[in-house]
């Protein structure tokens, strides 16, 4: 009997036969204006680009071959491989693997703090946190812009405390491009880490004190392991909009530091102007990041029965 | 801290009564008047507007087709349609949105349909729905089912219990999640970039339309204003959340 | 005061519900009659309230039937079905006050808010809580809201009010003063109440009958002083009350009495029972308060053993004694009763005594 009892939380059936119908809207949207397109977009990958943008309907592979191999200008000369492309998602991969660490080196602490504080100071912690978060992006990065300028505040700031001679040339690098990304996305970091430490049930630290564990000892091998689903969620939610980021790179980065991003935004709204290769610069990218996610969702799956209570 | 520096930094100079973004020349309201009243003023008014109606209508489609939507996930039991309904809200979050404003640009040129304000607020709702979604299925999972039963055991029909009992003890749940969506939307840069027609600017576009051409003071007096709103509405769901829980 | 009708109020006939591989409920039939203070009882997952959320409406059984005074209610919906339940947790709505809470069920069926204030304001003034009608539920006390779910339920009129435990989440102080509180508005109002506890003492305080369950079935139906004094099976005689469940082998079964043996030997005379034959392997139940202990043996059967504890427990003695090479048995004896206290001295020979009656021969 008491598993039809009402308790909270439990999924129960009070609309079981509405379920249809309530569910409608939301499968049109979806499948019409997500499915359907990320559809379309495949089969746009294989057509034949038409100058200016738009495509003609004749299937090619010459849009994934662009972006592979190079042909020469005429397409006579032997086959090599392209590097142009490729080495931007590596380029990419590296940006946001170093934005994920970054983030995490100081996501982590700040988590950790965070969950360590009495239990009503915590909520106004995480609300902190997440401000930003909901802050316009366009805005954030604009900010981070504007503070990295040759002769923005930083710099100023820098000269003031003497530690630099002369202005820092930050803004169009690599490094500004870094603090962009980790400035977008660290609350993504700290807060699932913190949901899990939160979780975390401190006695089994003390538990490992008793039987002998040292400080350092107690963090690798009881701390981390229990809440490594939340530090796992935290890279995979920094690193895949890095990965796909247009905000940062543009603003941030000039020609030099060109990401996937501006790469896609290129095809479409820029002069490049190649419909096909944009869906499948945009095909590509989405199957890194499906792969990404399945290997976690595997791993979450795995780590579950022995993560216990 | 360090979240907070930037935005600091940009609202301080906001202030700057000075006309170029470098120098200081002391505190003025000047650019927030030059909002009203500038050179760029109408633009930026136009981009505004446009930016209020899509979040507006954006956010209500959304909030009612994810509040059906938790309706029948989490008291709709079979768990075959729950996994399968999870999985595709999910989506917007999942794939990156770059990916997504390439596909629904794409799909709208297949299908022919002239790019424009109504292209936006499609594109709007759709990635706002997870959003919405969230918070407003949380809420129904801390509802317990026996005050339905209640109702009904009261003689009340399914939607008398829908509206009379679940709604109100939803509607927290469903504050948070339209404010998101309100925020998402007027947020949103990437998708609006793609699917937009010529011509038609929204705020964070028309932004990031002058910033190319360098920021200026008037910039940084709109992203001052933008960012309050955004303040202001995640505090809002924040006390909403909170006023609440106190109340349990 | 109206007596117990013959008419029958509700008739569940071989009711089947399973949820996946569990079956809740298995063939259960009952007959429960108008304004009747009818009980469930059992230990967790026996099915009672499974049973009662069946004909509440809120679970659908797989098999059988239920009949609403003759007419069958399967396949209506909560909505439509006269009956009305007061939830465990009372599931008052939060958002309403109390007052609304009341008159919610009066506007479903219809009336308008002006006609159903008044009602509603009797229905609180009967749990006598009129003061308390602007309040939010938060602000309640856990005996309060009882009382209100209470009113919510009966303000419609139900032709049974179906009960889900409704007092367990009280202190023993209250729980024991609702108990009375709940009988009496039983008998004011003539509404047939379901009821349905785990707790054995609440059901005997108040039911006019009771329907001990376990595993999905029905043990025994009967009166409270039926079920304590004449329990048919093992089950039954452990869950309702204290007692001493002793295996014994039937020998001989004559002019309606059977003549079994203990362990160790010891020979009891009890009432025959159906079921039960010669060379049966069987258990008989003996209530701790029917056993009498004496130095000496008595005329009556006494079986002789050692006292190897002595408990008191405030108006009682709780002795427990080992019969020689046989089972060990609870006495009970009042304290004002207690005369040479010599014999219940730890290790002291002595014999108890079971009248002829004492004890009841069970089915297995």
């Amino acid at each position: 009997m008491e598993h039809s009892k009402g308790a909270a939380g439990a999924v129960t059936d009070t609309y079981a036969k509405e379920r249809v119908w309530l569910l409608m809207p939301t499968w049109l949207m979806l499948s019409i204006l997500v499915v359907i397109p990320v559809l379309i977009m495949l089969v746009y990958s294989f057509l034949t680009k038409e100058f200016r943008g738009g495509v003609i309907w004749e299937f090619t592979f010459a849009a994934y071959d662009q972006f592979f191999f190079d042909r020469g200008l005429f397409g006579d000369e032997p086959v090599k491989i392209e590097w142009t492309y490729i080495s931007i998602y590596w380029r990419s991969i590296w940006q946001a693997g170093l934005a994920t660490v970054l983030s995490l080196l100081l996501g982590f602490p700040t988590a950790y703090y965070i969950a360590t504080r009495p239990q009503n100071s915590r909520a106004v912690w995480v609300f902190l946190i997440t401000i930003p978060y909901w802050v316009n992006l366009l805005i954030r990065t604009v900010s981070m812009k504007f503070l990295l300028r040759e002769n923005g505040p930083l710099n100023d700031f820098l000269l003031m405390i003497e530690v630099i001679d002369e202005p820092l040339r930050l803004i169009n690098t690599a490094l500004a491009v870094q603090l962009g990304l980790f400035y977008s996305y660290l609350p993504f970091m700290v807060l699932p880490i913190y949901a899990s430490i939160e979780r975390y049930n401190f006695t089994l630290s003390e538990a490992a004190s008793d039987l002998y564990a040292t400080k350092f000892a107690t963090l690798t091998r009881v701390i981390l392991p229990s809440i490594k689903p939340g530090v796992i969620a935290g890279c995979i939610l920094v690193f895949v909009p890095s990965l796909g980021a247009f905000l940062a790179p543009d603003l941030l980065g000039g020609a030099k530091n060109f990401m996937i991003g501006s790469l896609i935004e290129e095809q479409f709204k820029g002069s490049a102007g190649n419909w096909p290769f944009g869906a499948a610069a945009s095909m590509i990218l989405l199957s890194m990041v499906l792969i990404l996610l399945m290997v976690f969702s595997r791993q979450q799956k795995k780590a579950q029965p022995q993560g216990g209570q | 801290m360090i979240l907070y520096a930037p935005l600091v930094i940009v609202t301080i100079y906001s202030f700057n009564d000075s006309k170029s973004i470098i120098t200081w020349q002391g505190f003025s309201l000047r650019w927030y008047f030059d909002m009203f009243t500038g050179p760029e003023s109408a633009k930026f008014k136009v981009a505004a507007s446009n930016s209020f109606i899509i979040a507006i209508v954006s956010a209500t489609v959304a909030t009612t087709i994810a509040t059906l939507a938790a309706t029948a996930i989490v008291r709709g039991g079979a768990a075959r349609y729950r996994t399968a309904s999870l999985g595709l809200l999910s989506l917007p979050l999942m794939v990156p949105e770059i990916v997504t404003a390439v596909a629904t640009l794409i799909f709208f040129n297949t299908i022919g349909f002239s790019r424009g304000l109504t292209t936006i607020i499609l594109a709007h709702i759709v990635f706002c729905i997870p959003f919405a979604y969230l918070p407003i299925a949380a809420r129904m999972q801390g509802i317990e089912d026996t005050y339905e039963q209640a109702a009904m055991d009261l003689y009340a029909t399914k939607r008398q219990t829908f509206t009379r009992i679940l709604l109100p003890l939803m509607m927290p749940g469903i504050i948070s999640g339209y404010l998101l969506a309100f925020i998402v939307s007027l947020d949103d840069f990437i998708i609006t970039n793609f699917v937009k027609g010529a011509g038609v600017e929204t705020l964070p576009t028309a932004i990031f339309g002058a910033v190319k051409m360098g920021i200026k003071p008037n910039i940084m007096a709109i992203s001052t204003a933008l960012l309050l709103v955004s303040v202001v509405f995640v505090t809002i769901s924040y006390f909403v959340a909170k006023a609440d829980n106190k109340n349990k | 005061m109206l007596p117990v009708q013959n008419q029958v109020a509700v008739n569940v006939r071989d009711l089947v519900k399973q949820f996946g591989d569990f079956t809740a409920l298995r063939n259960v039939s009952l007959a429960i009659k108008d304004n009747e203070f009818f009980t469930l009882l059992g230990p967790s997952g026996c099915g009672k309230t499974t049973l009662l959320r069946t004909i509440a409406g809120f679970e659908h059984q797989d098999e059988g039937e239920i009949l609403l005074f003759g007419d069958s209610i399967a396949g209506l919906p909560a909505n439509q079905r006269p009956v009305n339940t007061v939830f465990q947790n009372y599931a008052l709505f939060p958002h309403m006050s109390v007052l609304e809470n009341v008159m919610f069920g009066l506007e479903m069926l219809g009336s308008s808010k002006a006609e159903a204030r008044p009602l509603a304001h009797e229905m609180l003034e009967l749990v006598r809580l009129g003061e308390f009608a602007h309040r939010k539920p938060a602000q309640l006390s856990g005996g309060q809201a009882q009382r209100v779910a209470l009113a919510r339920a009966l303000a419609p009129k139900p032709k049974v009010l179906l009960l889900d435990e409704p007092l367990s989440a009280l202190d023993l102080k209250l729980r024991k003063a609702m108990q009375l509180e709940l009988k009496a508005l039983q008998r004011e109002t003539g509404i047939t109440f379901i009821f349905v506890t785990h707790d054995q003492e609440e059901a005997l305080t108040m039911s006019d009958r009771i329907a001990v369950m376990s595993a999905g079935e029905i043990q025994q139906l009967g009166s409270p002083k039926d079920i304590y004094e004449h329990p048919d099976n093992v089950f039954v005689a452990g869950f309702i009350g204290e007692t001493n469940l002793l295996p014994v082998s039937v020998d001989e079964i004559t002019n309606g009495h059977a003549h079994c043996h203990l362990g160790g030997g010891h020979k009891v005379i009890c009432s025959a029972v159906e079921g039960v034959a010669v060379g049966n392997d069987v258990h008989i139940s003996v209530r701790p308060e029917r056993l009498r202990m004496s130095a000496q043996p008595s005329d009556q059967q006494s079986l002789p053993g050692t006292v190897v504890e002595t408990v008191y427990v405030g108006s009682d003695v709780q002795s427990y004694v080992q019969l020689n090479e046989g089972p060990l048995l609870t006495i009970r004896t009042q304290n004002s009763a207690l005369g040479k206290q010599a014999i219940f001295a730890l290790g002291t020979q002595t014999y108890v005594t079971m009248e002829t009656g004492a004890a009841r021969l069970l089915q297995d």
